[in-house]
């Protein structure tokens, strides 16, 4: 930023507040199309609402980089201070991964659980499972 | 190598004799050629991130754990001054949290033009600029109490209540007196959202909802039986066309379209806590952002910091924080509001 001449570097802040304005927007817009606020009958498209998240979270990803190096002018100071700051976050990334997957787990379990709650014995096939004379044996 | 240890040496002895004039600054040497307050101001900051990032990821993982969760455009759509009926079907989702975005968008865009200011050493443009970045926080928290005391007064969720819930089936509600309903919002489809109501708030007004018919007379139904909403025996007591909680939440029975009757369940208990905890602390970001804000502008407009010199780095120490804040801000409208 130093090298650009004060109404430069003005007209740049500027630039940003729009930049970051119309991707919030653009956000929103793409946010209630994928829920289908817009048009009523895509709502039901799981890909679309899929890829309207995917879209989101990258401009979300490209807004937080744009506030990280133009406005806290990350991008300027000496590499060793970004690295010690960018490279520490990254372990975020490993983080995100194994909660939503341990989240997806956590799920499962839970409808396995109620699946068993709610099987019914089977009374026939109980009976050919187990040799009665094991059941009497076995002491545990 | 052997005359880098040198000045090092020569330095630490430096910075003990004048540490009494000039503070505990780190001395003459400068890591990453920053001062000593803007790299710890990025370090705590990097520690901060860590603390959201374990909140929202917890939400995240939660959120992935439940077979359904509350809708952000459905729970997300009221406004002030009852400007979302003005919008198709009375309903503006997520256009009061884009103006919030655009509230902190704004306070953070006046306050590089602060640190601007600073750097040229014009003390009226740094106050003039602050005093902007000051408004728009006080904004944003003002709007953020708005939104807090309508989903805890009028859509009553709290840290273990989400009144919230999600349809798993498609079916029809029953009116209050039990007789399938006919009305074309009565009927519902997988994946749609509603909002359990309270008793004793309805009131009769002209063009009622069917939701607001069915309210007011279940209200009606439940006064004609004597029953005092603050006092409900547990368990909560049965109607033909709703249970009322023991809390006092009126929830509707419908039947699905598999012939299953059902009653209207709540959402998952999290989403309350979850969303209270992450944006209040977000929002005790942006009031302590706020006061040492208005803190620096009063040392600013005392021509404090004209003394040293150093382009109003003080400035730029506060401004790293309210860029952050608003940092924090993309990830919780992102996580909460647009997924």
């Amino acid at each position: 930023m130093s090298h650009l001449s004060y109404e430069d570097a003005k007209k740049h802040v500027f630039r940003g507040f729009w930049i970051l304005l119309v991707v919030t927007l653009v956000e929103v817009v793409i946010s209630l199309f994928g829920k289908g606020h817009i048009i009523e009958s895509v709502a039901n498209l799981r890909w679309l609402v899929a890829l309207a998240a995917l879209l989101i979270v990258g401009l979300s990803i490209y807004k937080a980089k744009f506030i990280i190096y133009e406005f806290m002018h990350l991008g300027s100071e000496v590499k060793g201070l970004r690295t010690s700051v960018l490279l520490p976050a990254a372990l975020l990334i490993w983080a995100i991964i194994a909660f939503f997957q341990e989240g997806n787990a956590w799920k499962d379990r839970r409808e396995q659980i109620k699946d068993k709650n709610e099987m019914q014995v089977d009374e026939a096939g109980q009976q050919g499972m187990l040799l009665e004379k094991e059941i009497y044996d076995w002491k545990g | 190598m052997a005359t880098e240890t040198t000045l090092i040496e020569h330095d630490e002895m430096h910075d003990e004799h004048h540490e009494y004039q000039q503070g505990w600054d780190g001395g003459e040497e400068k890591p990453f050629k920053a001062s000593y307050g803007k790299l710890m101001m990025w370090y705590f900051l990097l520690s901060d991130a860590f603390t959201f990032a374990g909140f929202l990821i917890a939400y995240g993982a939660l959120r992935f754990s439940m077979p359904t969760w509350p809708v952000p455009d459905f729970v997300f759509s009221t406004a002030p001054f009852g400007l979302h009926k003005l919008f198709p079907g009375e309903s503006a989702p997520l256009i009061f949290v884009t103006f919030m975005s655009f509230l902190l968008i704004v306070s953070s865009v006046t306050m590089v033009r602060a640190v601007q200011e600073g750097h040229r050493e014009n003390k009226n443009g740094v106050v003039f600029w602050m005093v902007l970045t000051v408004i728009g926080g006080a904004g944003f928290l003002s709007c953020q109490a708005w939104e807090w005391a309508n989903l805890i007064t009028h859509e009553h969720m709290g840290i273990r209540t989400d009144p919230f819930g999600t349809h798993t089936e498609e079916g029809t509600y029953y009116m209050a007196n039990g007789q399938p309903s006919s009305a074309a919002e009565d009927t519902f489809e997988e994946g749609d959202s509603y909002l359990i109501h309270t008793a004793g708030h309805s009131e009769q007004t002209d063009n009622m909802t069917a939701e607001q018919t069915f309210l007011y007379e279940a209200d009606a139904m439940i006064t004609q039986r004597g029953i005092d909403v603050d006092n409900i025996p547990e368990g909560g007591i049965d109607f033909p066309g709703f249970r009322l909680d023991e809390k006092g939440f009126i929830q509707r029975k419908f039947v699905a379209s598999s012939g299953e009757a059902g009653v209207q369940e709540f959402g998952p208990k999290a989403f309350g806590a979850l969303f209270f905890f992450i944006t209040g602390f977000h929002g005790f970001h942006v009031f302590s952002g706020v006061l040492f804000l208005i803190i620096i502008t009063v040392n600013v407009a005392s021509g404090l910091y004209v003394q040293r010199k150093n382009g109003y780095e003080m400035v730029e120490k506060i401004g790293l924080y309210w860029h952050f804040v608003d940092l924090v801000w993309v990830f919780v409208f992102l996580v909460f509001y647009l997924l």
